[in-house]
């Protein structure tokens, strides 16, 4: 189980929204959150099950059991913000709105795909969208995703930038640079510590003297909070307040996301750092998706409004994976492209 | 609703095959997507497999303790409820990892592309053509390296307000080496940054801030702490562009001092000249005049890509001449020569081209006409400038500061071999630093450093004249 979830700030968000000033979510928000929540797991349960059969290669970060972060998150910004992460990034495109013919596309390596089969799994992009990657080496995007947010500022706009990692993530040495620099400079750019409690096999007891990740960010002054991630709408409740503050311009905001996932870092993971009875417990009791779904029938929706978006996403789900396998390789030439911008100066 | 099958799936980059070790439901049985349905051995652990499907489990096809089950074979039969595609299983967590798990490498996964149609786009040969000669940009005054740099990014700046300058000490302190002297008063603090010391967090933000269409400069105090921050410069700034299939760009500039200074030791001068120039996805820019800092500073920070500008600590307080004219660049990608010859090609970048001119000149009053190439450029190195050079002199001898092995003198000498090696009348020669970390004793650290008197006496060697 997720020791700490029911934490100090996300009970007081809990209650806040049970004194009601204004509904936290409405039925329509909810009913697309579950509905973009559930593409995520159908998406990755399809690359699991083409990673079987031998479609995708080499790493397969799979993001089931996390999607309430970024799509709680998702719901509290604009077009015009940017979205940066780490390699397990297939639910972050999904939640951006990329298209899931290209992401899939891209996982099996296919001119089809959003890196014309270059990138591959940990290594996709869509400016039109927000989305800056997708990026392999753990932590470097920290630092990016404050590049992104900087740019906001050096143009004046009011643009912020979510910029997630894991809390393995959380011990490399410029995230700390870049929690100066964004403080220092006031810069737009929300970090999002995504705590699945386990880097690699490591968990983050063995790994981490902190014992509450929202406080990494105190000694700069930034503000942080420890939220549900299980709970999308308790991300959503807190990523608006990190939003606000952020695109008020006072500098950069902290989320630590207590979130959980089911399946193994990559492929293949034997998984001998955690029981299996610790997974199903998560997966029984706190499923993101499950929650959502019962908060929806109480709210009034019936199942067969369910159903129809369950089709809808399977479907989705289903098109994505045949795009994907019919979308040719990339020709040999494409070896030789985009090493270079090949234009004149500006 | 007809049935699916369950394959044998594959559970690591690697695996081509495995034993089916136990079966966890029996025919009959209803399954749900996330049961383990069966354990199955690898060469590196034993995996439970995960249902994708829902459905009744009708026929087992392959009944356990069975060996070698080729991945995507059928191994079941599913009754569904759930429809949709073929359904294989999914690799879920193991109980009893025969081995210590470990990240399989993905690069064994897939045989190398077949390599012969896939060499013939890789870059050609030299232009066998006579080179065009470069612009003649009238009159010339003379002007500091350190100037010359400064006016670089001051009259970018002023053309474009996405260009900024950040690093330690150029705002406020003017530059720790006084090449941005005089910038924050022109464009102040919103485009002349100063930066703590976090090479590794700035340079990541500078990357970013390019890949959201920004320009920047970024200023390393020297060289060697872009050691810090070579993580960004390498796999984010140089990379990105290719992995994103051509989406992202990186239009940043990464200048500073390079190679050795005077008297401060090994951590503080060593020459990262083939270090970065080994890498696609970069440019690499070295200047050794004032015009070169100044034209091919401004083209670096017009370029649409990452582009490394190797500066020279010793350099920035020499004069040269120096175009004045306002919209005076160069392009990156060509080397000059800086002194024609018919007897002996003489390649170097940076200071060393001062040493190839001083060694020259030392040559030509014993007769030996040397051509002096200053390569300006080492990524994409003109290597059709040097070819052309060697079939008229028929000798080479490479002249850098940096360290010998695997260096910029290696690639030259290499390329001319695999261009011109019919036109070589003697084996080339390579004057370079030596492979010793730099000494901090005034008499070792000029032992540890190339000088002309050894160009002139490589370039005798090359000539039969020693």
């Amino acid at each position: 189980m997720v020791q700490g979830a029911e934490t100090a700030t996300a009970t007081a968000a809990r209650r806040r929204t049970a004194r009601g000033k204004e509904p936290a979510i409405t039925r329509e928000e909810l009913l697309r959150a579950y509905r973009d929540m559930l593409l995520i797991r159908r998406f990755e349960e399809k690359a699991g099950q083409l990673y079987g059969m031998g479609l995708i290669g080499g790493f397969c970060h799979l993001y089931i059991g996390q999607e309430a972060v970024v799509v709680g998150m998702q719901m509290c910004i604009k077009p015009g913000d940017q979205v940066i992460t780490s390699y397990r990034d297939h639910g972050h495109m999904l939640a951006c709105g990329m298209d899931p013919r290209g992401v899939m596309a891209e996982l099996t390596g296919r001119i089809g795909g959003y890196s014309k089969g270059k990138g591959g799994s940990m290594h996709m992009f869509s400016i039109e969208k927000g989305f800056y990657g997708g990026h392999g080496i753990v932590g470097a995007q920290v630092s990016l995703g404050t590049g992104l947010a900087f740019a906001n500022w050096y143009r004046g706009n009011d643009h912020v930038c979510l910029t997630y990692f894991g809390e393995g993530a959380s011990n490399q040495g410029q995230v700390y640079e870049s929690f100066n620099l964004a403080a220092l400079f006031k810069l737009p750019v929300v970090y999002i510590i995504e705590n699945n409690k386990y880097g690699m096999g490591t968990s983050v007891e063995r790994a981490s003297a902190s014992k509450d990740l929202s406080k990494n960010g105190a000694p700069w002054g930034i503000p942080g909070e420890q939220v549900d991630g299980m709970d999308v709408i308790a991300v959503k409740e807190a990523g608006e307040r990190a939003v606000a503050y952020c695109r008020a311009g006072n500098g950069p905001y902290l989320l630590e996301m207590k979130t959980y996932r089911y399946r193994g870092h990559s492929m293949s993971d034997p998984a001998k750092y955690r029981t299996r009875e610790e997974v199903q417990r998560m997966r029984e009791q706190r499923d993101c998706i499950e929650t959502a779904r019962k908060r929806l029938l109480e709210m009034g929706l019936d199942e067969a409004a369910l159903k129809k978006v369950d089709d809808e996403v399977k479907a989705i789900v289903q098109d994505a994976a045949d795009f994907a396998q019919a979308s040719p390789e990339p020709p040999e030439s494409e070896l030789w492209t985009d090493v270079l911008v090949e234009e004149e100066g500006r | 609703m007809a049935g699916t099958q369950i394959l044998m799936p594959a559970l690591s980059p690697t695996m081509t095959e495995g034993k089916l070790a136990r079966w966890l439901k029996k025919e009959g049985d209803t399954v749900k997507p996330g049961d383990v349905i069966a354990e199955i051995e690898t060469d590196k652990a034993t995996m439970e497999v995960e249902a994708v499907d829902e459905g009744v489990l009708t026929r087992i096809l392959v009944p356990e303790g069975t060996e070698g089950v080729a991945v995507n074979a059928p191994i079941a039969e599913l009754n569904g409820g759930g429809g949709g595609g073929g359904g294989s299983a999914a690799p879920a967590a193991d109980r009893a990892p025969a081995a210590p798990a470990t990240p399989a490498a993905p690069a064994e996964a897939r045989p190398a592309p077949a390599a012969p149609a896939a060499r013939a786009a890789a870059p050609r040969a030299p232009e066998e053509r006579a080179a065009a000669p470069e612009k003649d940009w009238g009159p010339t005054r003379p002007l500091t390296v350190r100037e010359a740099l400064r006016d670089a990014m001051a009259a970018e700046m002023r053309a474009d307000d996405r260009v900024f300058l950040m690093g330690e000490e150029v705002a406020q302190y003017q530059g720790a080496y006084k090449v941005s002297q005089g910038l924050l008063d022109e464009f102040g603090p919103r485009r002349v940054i100063d930066t703590p010391i976090s090479e590794h967090g700035f340079t990541g933000l500078a990357v970013g801030a390019a890949f959201a269409g920004l320009r920047p400069i970024v200023e390393f105090m020297t060289f060697n702490f872009s050691m810090q921050a070579i993580d960004q410069i390498i796999n984010s700034a140089a990379k990105t562009h290719y992995m994103s299939g051509g989406q992202v760009r990186c239009p940043i500039v990464f200048r500073g001092p390079n190679g050795a200074a005077a008297r401060v030791a090994a951590q503080h001068s060593q020459d990262f000249s083939s270090w970065y120039a080994h890498c696609p996805g970069l440019k690499v820019v070295a200047p050794w005049s004032s015009a070169d800092a100044k034209g091919l500073l401004r083209a670096a920070i017009r370029d649409p890509n990452p582009v490394v500008f190797l500066e020279h600590e010793i350099l920035y307080g020499q004069t040269f001449e120096c175009p004045i004219a306002e919209d005076f660049v160069l392009p990156i990608g060509k080397a000059k020569v800086e002194r024609e010859g018919r007897d002996v090609t003489l390649v170097a970048h940076s200071i060393a081209v001062g040493l190839a001119m001083q060694a020259a000149e030392e040559l030509a009053r014993a007769g030996i006409e040397a051509e002096v190439i200053n390569l300006r450029t080492l990524r994409p190195l003109d290597i059709a400038t040097v070819v052309r050079s060697v079939r008229k002199t028929n000798r080479l001898v490479t002249v850098e500061e940096g360290w010998p092995f695997a260096g910029i003198g290696a690639e030259v000498a290499m390329q001319v071999i695999e261009h011109a090696f019919d036109w070589l009348d003697a084996p080339p020669v390579r004057i370079a630093g030596r492979d010793v970390p730099m000494p901090y004793a005034a008499n070792l650290e000029k032992l540890a450093l190339p000088n002309a008197a050894e160009v002139v006496e490589a370039a005798k060697r090359v000539t039969y004249r020693a």
